[in-house]
């Protein structure tokens, strides 16, 4: 249990660190808060030749409100941005998400980056970034360019970054007037990752539902009034579509249950709050 | 800062239990052996070394945080404290580890140094921590032997102690 070595390099230039992404060839990867990179070092799943620290870059440590977004830095902690005292007020998603997230302990080291470029199909933060249709901003030596999270993520712990990228930031959309939203999650253990975690948003386009930890990434899709009589065979067909599985943690016909009864009672409290 | 090859030791410097610590490190060792295997601080404790046993908790620059999920290369600079600053003077124990002790808060001890760094922090930053925010702080934590109920009643009563000294002429 105890990682094979590496190379490590702590860039002082954000330059320098694409630099050694570029030159790595595939070798060297991102380290951030290290809180799920570091499990697969010390179990030896990941292997990597070097080790590419962001976290004393400056540049990357940032929050900033840009327009209607709000813009999350690759070297900003999980901690940090649920400490921002407006959070409830612009990004009212991520604060009822934050408590779900892993423990204190946790979200103290880990970044909102590394977990949206870690994709687990259970994590609250991806989950939350496509519910709100935000987008990520990629960056290599060469080349910068934003993928919408929807094309970000592609399957279980995989995603459109390319070998040379790291993530420089995450867009998240801010709550708008008349927009009402909610996060119901069902795990083991306060903290476990989400066997089901649902988030809903309601606003005068309608009510959208993003869904993880059923699918092998986050899907989010739309659904007609709750009071239509089309709302239990829609939400059905979600809970259908998303390719449940049974594994260790629970059983499909559970985790569509799930799906069904936490994304009725998400889209109720949306539509109840909104402002 | 130099690329660190990993065929060598390399420095790394940063503050202990408020002393400097200067130590030569491969660039895979994690704090948590650094501390207990070069340093010699075996107070921290090593259940899981994958994040979820908590019992190698310990702050870094006030924050509780997992010591077998941080490589030493990445506390350069930085401010750790582990459970040996809770002792001040070894003849008395401080107030939350004295109400471990009246409350039972420990049977084997083995997830203690964790648990108290994380309460430590707790309150430290939060002296008016009630029982909703220690419970949360010990979702962090695995204690197979207590059932936690001893743990949550030391740390409330700790933080009513340390409010108590904290309120003048009360
Ligand atoms: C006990 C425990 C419980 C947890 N529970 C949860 C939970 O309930 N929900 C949840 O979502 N997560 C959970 N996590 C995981 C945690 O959220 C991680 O912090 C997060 O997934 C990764 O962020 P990090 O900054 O630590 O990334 P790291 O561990 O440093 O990196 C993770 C991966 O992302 C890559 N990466 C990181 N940053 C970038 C970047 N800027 N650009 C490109 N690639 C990058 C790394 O190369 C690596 O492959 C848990 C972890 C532990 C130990
Ligand atoms: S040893 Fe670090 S969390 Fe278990
Ligand atoms: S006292 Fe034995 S594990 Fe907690």
């Amino acid at each position: 249990m105890k990682p094979a070595s590496f190379d490590f390099l702590c860039p002082e230039t954000l330059e320098e660190a694409l630099a050694a992404l570029a030159e790595g060839g595939g070798e060297a990867r991102v380290i951030a808060g290290g809180q799920s990179l570091v499990p697969m070092l010390n179990m030896r799943l990941a292997r990597p030749g070097l080790l590419v620290d962001i976290m004393r870059l400056d540049p990357l440590r940032k929050i900033e409100t840009s327009g209607d977004e709000i813009v999350v830095g690759a070297g900003v902690r999980q901690a940090e941005l649920e400490a921002q005292p407006d959070l409830s007020q612009h990004l009212p998603l991520l604060a009822a998400a934050f408590p779900w997230l892993g423990h204190v302990q946790t979200r103290a080291r880990g970044t909102v980056c590394g977990s949206v470029a870690h994709a687990d199909p259970s994590a609250e933060l991806p989950l939350a970034l496509v519910t709100l249709g935000g987008t990520v901003s990629l960056r290599s030596r060469s080349r910068r360019r934003k993928v919408k999270a929807d094309d970000f993520f592609i399957g279980m712990m995989a995603t459109d970054l390319a070998e040379d990228e790291m993530i420089e930031s995450v867009h998240f959309p801010k709550a708008r007037p008349g927009w009402g939203c909610s996060f119901r999650e069902i795990g083991r253990r306060h903290g476990d990752f989400a066997i089901v975690a649902c988030a809903a948003i309601a606003d005068d386009d309608g009510l959208r539902l993003g869904i993880a930890g059923v699918d092998d990434r986050p899907r989010v899709c739309r659904l007609p009034a709750l009071d239509n009589d089309q709302f239990d065979d829609a939400i059905n067909d979600i809970a259908w579509s998303l390719n449940a599985r049974d594994d260790i943690h629970a059983s499909a016909r559970y985790r569509r249950e799930l799906v069904r009864s936490l994304g009725r009672e998400a889209l109720k409290e949306a539509s109840r709050c909104r402002t | 800062m130099p690329h660190l090859n990993a065929a060598q030791r390399h420095l790394v410097h940063f503050t202990l239990n408020g002393r400097m610590v200067r130590a030569e490190v491969e660039n895979r060792m994690l704090l948590s052996d650094l501390l207990r295997h070069e340093i010699g601080l075996t107070g921290t404790h090593v259940g899981c070394e994958h994040g979820v046993c908590g019992a190698c908790t310990v702050q870094i620059d006030g924050k509780p945080a997992r010591a077998c999920l941080t490589l030493a290369q990445q506390i350069r600079g930085s401010n750790i404290r582990t459970v040996e600053a809770l002792v001040t003077d070894p003849a008395v124990l401080s107030p939350l580890q004295a109400a471990f002790r009246h409350h039972h808060g420990l049977q084997c001890g083995f997830c203690t140094p964790g648990i108290l760094m994380s309460l430590d922090a707790l309150l430290r930053e939060r002296p008016d921590a009630g029982r909703k925010e220690i419970r949360e702080h010990l979702s962090g934590h695995l204690c197979r032997c207590t059932g936690y109920a001893t743990i949550i009643e030391a740390a409330l009563d700790a933080a009513e102690e340390q409010r108590k000294e904290e309120t003048p002429n009360a």
